[in-house]
């Protein structure tokens, strides 16, 4: 369980996140969202350590981030898969080297057993036989899940994904957000997922916050996004005729 | 005050290059690749160059030395002097510095901008030591041999010029080339390629990994590293002289 407590992080001196609290649970799907500017990246960053908070701790599993030492520090990043959003893969070596990578440099397992976990997990994201491509040879998808791949080999606790289906064709987008969810579920973890994408809040959000100007604005689930009046989330999640549609056909059902 | 603030960042940067390595097997790979792209790929231009830039200086020096009370053995004499304690180190590390730097800057600044230096920071890994400790130390591996092979190329091209122009004879010029030979030149040009690698791994490694935007930012930390990795080989040139030569 990732556990947030009065976040705040600013950057030459304009406040970006206001005093933000909350819960990750493990072995689901957390979902942020929000406009764009809202804060999401900077608290997704604040979370996995790339922004030091000015105020307030992220605790995981009970153990705070800041409070670590340079060797628990190093061993907490490897409990810590992350997908970016332009997918980060390093350009200069094959999906099977970007793979391998983290196993090389935190392990000591065998040539042989690096490829085999490789395999294993490109298996698991449907990407068999692409191990000598360059990420430049791979569509965004594609890329996507050998990011996902990387994120996942060294079988880390908590997975945390900056919108991983942003530029993705609406049925790609479906594929890695359920490789997402089956991935949270398979391997129990703590999933965060930064996400302006509706289609992800409705079918994966296992628990959705959502941030405005840098403070958390509402909480809850897919189901109770459907049903809340708070006005900031409507009117952002319903901002598309269709969604509307969808919101005015769930609560009829409902009545 | 800002420039003191790039000061002070540049050697916070130095101090977290300058870690083991967290991994031998990978940094001992990541070494031999960065020889072969900083080192081994600058080869043929620093070959080229310094043949020409000799026979230029050897031609140069006999066209003007035309007094017959002058030995044409001189022509050898300065232009020995001229590669081994300038062109050599000071001219070839500038060229360096133009080709590596903007590489440099280059690739470390597509890094950041696409977020792969976050990637390696989050897997737990010092990018720092991870991305330019390797660059360092094959510079100031390799550039002593590269700069040496441009003494010798460079001396050579103006045999050749001679030899084909006609101005002077090989014998006058191999004369000129043993005449009070130094060997504390040769240490002090290599001392100067030593400081000049530094600055040429260095400076631009720094521009590229504080780099904020997109590819336009890149592209002008890559001018900016080129033109501020000149300016202190420059100065660092001047103030090495003085402590070395005076």
């Amino acid at each position: 369980m990732i556990e947030v407590k009065n976040l705040h992080k600013g950057f030459n001196g304009v406040e970006v996140l206001k005093g933000i609290s909350t819960t990750f649970l493990p072995g689901k799907t957390n979902l942020i969202i929000g406009q764009s500017g809202s804060g999401k990246t900077v608290f997704l960053k604040s979370l996995i350590g790339l922004h030091v908070p000015e105020e307030g701790t992220v605790s995981f599993d009970g153990r705070i981030n800041t409070a670590f030492s340079q060797e628990e520090k190093m061993q907490w990043r490897q409990e810590i898969g992350m997908v970016f959003q332009g997918s980060a893969l390093f350009d200069s070596q094959t999906v099977e080297e970007n793979i391998m990578f983290p196993l090389k440099m935190f392990t000591e397992k065998s040539q042989a057993e690096m490829l085999d976990r490789v395999n294993t997990v490109l298996k698991r994201v449907n990407l068999e036989n692409s191990n000598k491509k360059l990420p430049a040879e791979l569509s965004g998808g594609m890329q996507k899940r050998v990011a996902i791949a990387r994120a996942i080999v060294m079988n880390p606790k908590y997975l945390f994904c900056d919108e991983p289906n942003s530029g993705l064709d609406p049925q790609t987008a479906i594929v890695i957000d359920n490789l997402i969810q089956e991935i949270t579920e398979e391997y129990k973890i703590t999933t965060v997922v930064n996400t302006h994408d509706m289609n992800s809040v409705i079918e994966i959000g296992e628990k959705i916050i959502f941030l405005n100007k840098g403070v958390k604005a509402w909480e809850g689930t897919s189901e109770d996004i459907f049903s809340t009046d708070n006005e900031a989330v409507v009117s952002f999640v319903y901002s598309s005729n269709l969604l509307k549609k969808v919101r005015e056909v769930y609560l009829n059902e409902k009545k | 005050m800002m420039y003191l603030e790039h000061v002070g960042k540049y050697f916070m940067m130095l101090g977290r290059v300058f870690r083991k390595p967290q991994k031998f097997r990978v940094f001992y790979q990541a070494l031999m690749k960065e020889i072969e792209d900083l080192g081994i790929k600058s080869l043929g231009i620093i070959m080229f160059i310094s043949f020409f830039i000799g026979g230029v200086i050897a031609l140069q020096t006999a066209l003007n030395l035309d007094s017959p009370f002058i030995p044409d053995s001189l022509i050898g004499f300065a232009a020995k002097r001229s590669i081994i304690l300038e062109f050599a180190p000071t001219f070839c590390c500038i060229i360096l510095a133009g080709k590596v730097g903007s590489y440099i800057t280059s690739s470390i600044g597509t890094m950041r901008v696409t977020e792969q230096i976050d990637a390696l920071e989050v897997m737990g890994i010092n990018a720092l030591n991870f991305l330019v400790l390797p660059k360092i130390l094959a510079a100031l591996l390799f550039y002593p041999f590269l700069i040496t092979l441009a003494m010798v190329l460079g001396i050579f091209g103006g045999w050749v010029a001679g030899v084909l122009s006609g101005l002077f004879t090989g014998a006058d010029y191999i004369t000129g080339i043993q005449t009070d030979f130094k060997p504390f030149l040769i240490v002090y040009a290599l001392i100067k390629t030593l400081i000049f690698s530094f600055l040429i791994a260095t400076v631009p490694s720094y521009h590229g990994y504080y780099v904020k935007g997109g590819s336009i930012a890149v592209g002008r930390a890559s001018t900016q590293a080129v033109v501020w990795t000149t300016i202190l080989i420059v100065i660092a040139n001047y103030f090495l002289t003085q402590m070395l030569l005076t």
